[in-house]
């Protein structure tokens, strides 16, 4: 039986432990659920496990410029500077925990279709990527607070959580949601973890902007669209960072120092100020190849696993509804995604001097960058949440409070990570944020207390969305509905005045 | 932008070649790459904030607004099918 016992050992170690191998079982299996010919099961598989290896390629990329800038940034300040990409940090935490969360993400998923089959919260969250951080957060938050060699209870809580959250956010977006589209029927739903952030944005909307008009009426000019290129905008806004702290080096730091500042990275200690500025500037574009490198892989992953997801959801729960990507929603918003974006971005850039002044040294909070992806994308989706319910205002507000919001909790939840907290980057995103934190604070607690605690909270926001579903969102309530009224009369043609009786 | 939404709508495109008894393969492309992989295909969909930044490709674009309107999108394809 020796040789038996070997065949699983080799099995369970050399296979099913290897993150990439996983990707390419899990795309295989769907694919084989939806009857495709074994040439492209093949074929999807192995584009599923080398999209996972291309992503660990990328991130290598990344840390060999995010590193550097970490340096430059302790040098300049003394402060522990992160700059939170979802991606960067994934792809970090890949080698250590990647087994875990790739059996959280199936078991996630199974959970979630038990959940959309059996309660009103009837959505399939198909945000890939999305799933792919939340597992890894979730690995990561409940090893580090359940200690060694807990691997069992880290996936079987981890999915429960996780299954959990991919229906109920989609739930208390759906009003906001319908109130964006302009119908009732819920047949567009949000499945993207930022859904804190919107439902700020759209209840902000509905609190400033009762008589603001829509943003969409604004005249915009076309100059600002290039940064809807995330490579480019990702790359511009590095450079800018680096150079910002690369001048503060030259004027902080002693010149012997400053030439070393990159001598442990790929460029080398620099021969005078002139190759030290152009290090910093290889760095940047380094960082923006990086994360290039990183989306590419990501797409080929999805490209499998998306497809493959969806013909099962639509095996085990017809008639579910889709939760999708946040850029579902610009189309409704192109201007407001936009000005949402800008007022995210100040929202980020007045919340790090927050840190930087108060919050930092009051409670040793890292200084939180703003990070391209997540204030583009969540910013962006803020600012058409905030416009539905509250027009040009609503827009800015929205986009500001989430821009806050993103750069606060990334530093809450730095201090759940473990040694993950001292890399250079974190996520981003609201619902990362919270969701990471409070279950990084209740897996503190430990063992046995704290899976009976999380599993406690899970069915906790599970009941509770589906109070709201039956209450609320079936009923059919929309958000800011005396505004939706002004609206309607405001743009009524004028009622003859009827002369008055002199 | 092509992480999400460019894979849902090659399923819906995918699913609508069908429909319509066309055979075809659909390629997805984020916009940093769109101009590159637009080369030597026959046609390309896009959302209407896109498409100005695929102006001066040789290929046809067209404009979707919803990408899970399975309507709309068949109307986009009829609209460039290669005469039979």
């Amino acid at each position: 039986m020796s040789w038996f016992i070997s065949i699983l050992h080799f099995i369970s170690v050399q296979i099913l432990n290897v993150p990439a191998y996983l990707m390419g079982i899990v795309a295989a299996v769907g694919l084989i659920a939806m009857k495709k010919k074994p040439g492209e099961v093949v074929a999807g598989a192995l584009k599923a496990a080398m999209g996972y290896l291309i992503l660990g390629a990328g991130a290598t990329v990344v840390i060999n410029s995010l590193s550097p800038f970490g340096h430059l940034i302790l040098k300049d300040t003394g402060a522990h500077g992160v700059v939170p990409t979802n991606e960067v940090i994934t792809a970090q935490a890949a080698s250590q925990f990647g087994a875990q969360s790739a059996y959280i993400i199936v078991f996630g998923f199974i959970i979630m279709l038990l959940l959309a089959r059996f309660t009103p919260l009837r959505y399939v969250f198909l945000t890939g990527h999305h799933m792919v951080f939340m597992s890894t957060l979730l690995a990561v938050v409940l090893s580090v607070g359940f200690g060694a060699h807990q691997d069992f209870w880290v996936i079987a809580v981890g999915s429960v959580l996780m299954g959990a959250i991919m229906v109920v956010m989609p739930t208390f977006a759906q009003p906001f949601m319908n109130r964006i589209v302009g119908s009732r029927d819920g047949n567009l739903a949000i499945g993207h973890f930022n859904t804190l952030g919107y439902i700020i944005a759209g209840a902000a909307g509905a609190a400033v902007g009762k008589r603001s008009r829509s943003a969409e009426e604004v005249k915009f000019s076309h100059g600002l669209s290039f940064l809807r290129d995330s490579m480019v905008s990702t790359t511009v806004l590095m450079m800018v960072l680096y150079m910002v702290f690369a001048v503060w080096g030259i004027i902080a730091i002693p010149h012997d120092a400053l030439l070393k500042v990159f001598a442990d990275s790929t460029s080398g200690a620099s021969a005078d100020i002139g190759a030290y500025v152009m290090a910093a500037f290889a760095q940047a574009l380094q960082f923006g190849i990086g994360v290039s490198i990183i989306l590419y892989g990501v797409r080929i992953i999805l490209g499998e696993l998306v497809p493959a997801f969806q013909g099962i959801a639509q095996r085990v729960v017809p008639g579910a509804k889709p939760a999708l990507d946040v850029p579902i929603v610009f189309p409704f918003g192109p201007n407001a995604s936009l000005i949402g974006f800008l007022a995210s971005f100040t929202g980020g850039l007045v919340a790090l001097t927050l840190i930087a002044v108060w919050l930092g040294p009051q409670f040793g909070l890292a200084l939180i960058l703003p990070g391209m992806v997540p204030h583009f994308f969540d910013g962006g989706g803020a600012g058409v949440f905030g416009n539905a319910t509250g027009g040009r205002r609503g827009a800015i507000v929205g986009g500001f409070l989430n821009g806050v919001l993103i750069t606060l909790l990334p530093a809450f939840l730095l201090t759940v990570l473990g040694s993950l907290g001292m890399a250079n980057s974190t996520f981003g995103d609201a619902d990362f944020g919270w969701f990471g934190t409070v279950d990084g604070l209740i897996a503190r607690t430990g063992m046995p207390l704290a899976p009976v605690s999380m599993i406690a909270l899970a069915l906790a926001l599970v009941a509770s969305a589906w109070i709201f579903k039956v209450r609320c969102v079936d009923k059919g309530w929309l958000p800011a509905e005396d505004r939706a009224q002004w609206l309607a009369s405001q743009d009524a043609p004028e009622p003859r005045k009827v002369p008055a009786n002199s | 932008m092509g992480i999400g939404t460019s894979i849902l709508l090659k399923m819906n495109t995918e699913s609508a070649l069908g429909k319509l008894n066309v055979p075809g393969t659909v390629t997805t492309a984020d916009i940093s790459a769109a101009r590159g992989a637009a080369q030597g295909v026959d046609l390309v969909l896009t959302s209407a904030e896109l498409a100005d930044k695929l102006a001066d490709i040789p290929a046809p674009v067209a404009v979707v607004n919803n990408f899970m309107d399975a309507q709309e999108i068949e109307s986009a394809l009829s609209g460039h099918l290669p005469r039979a």
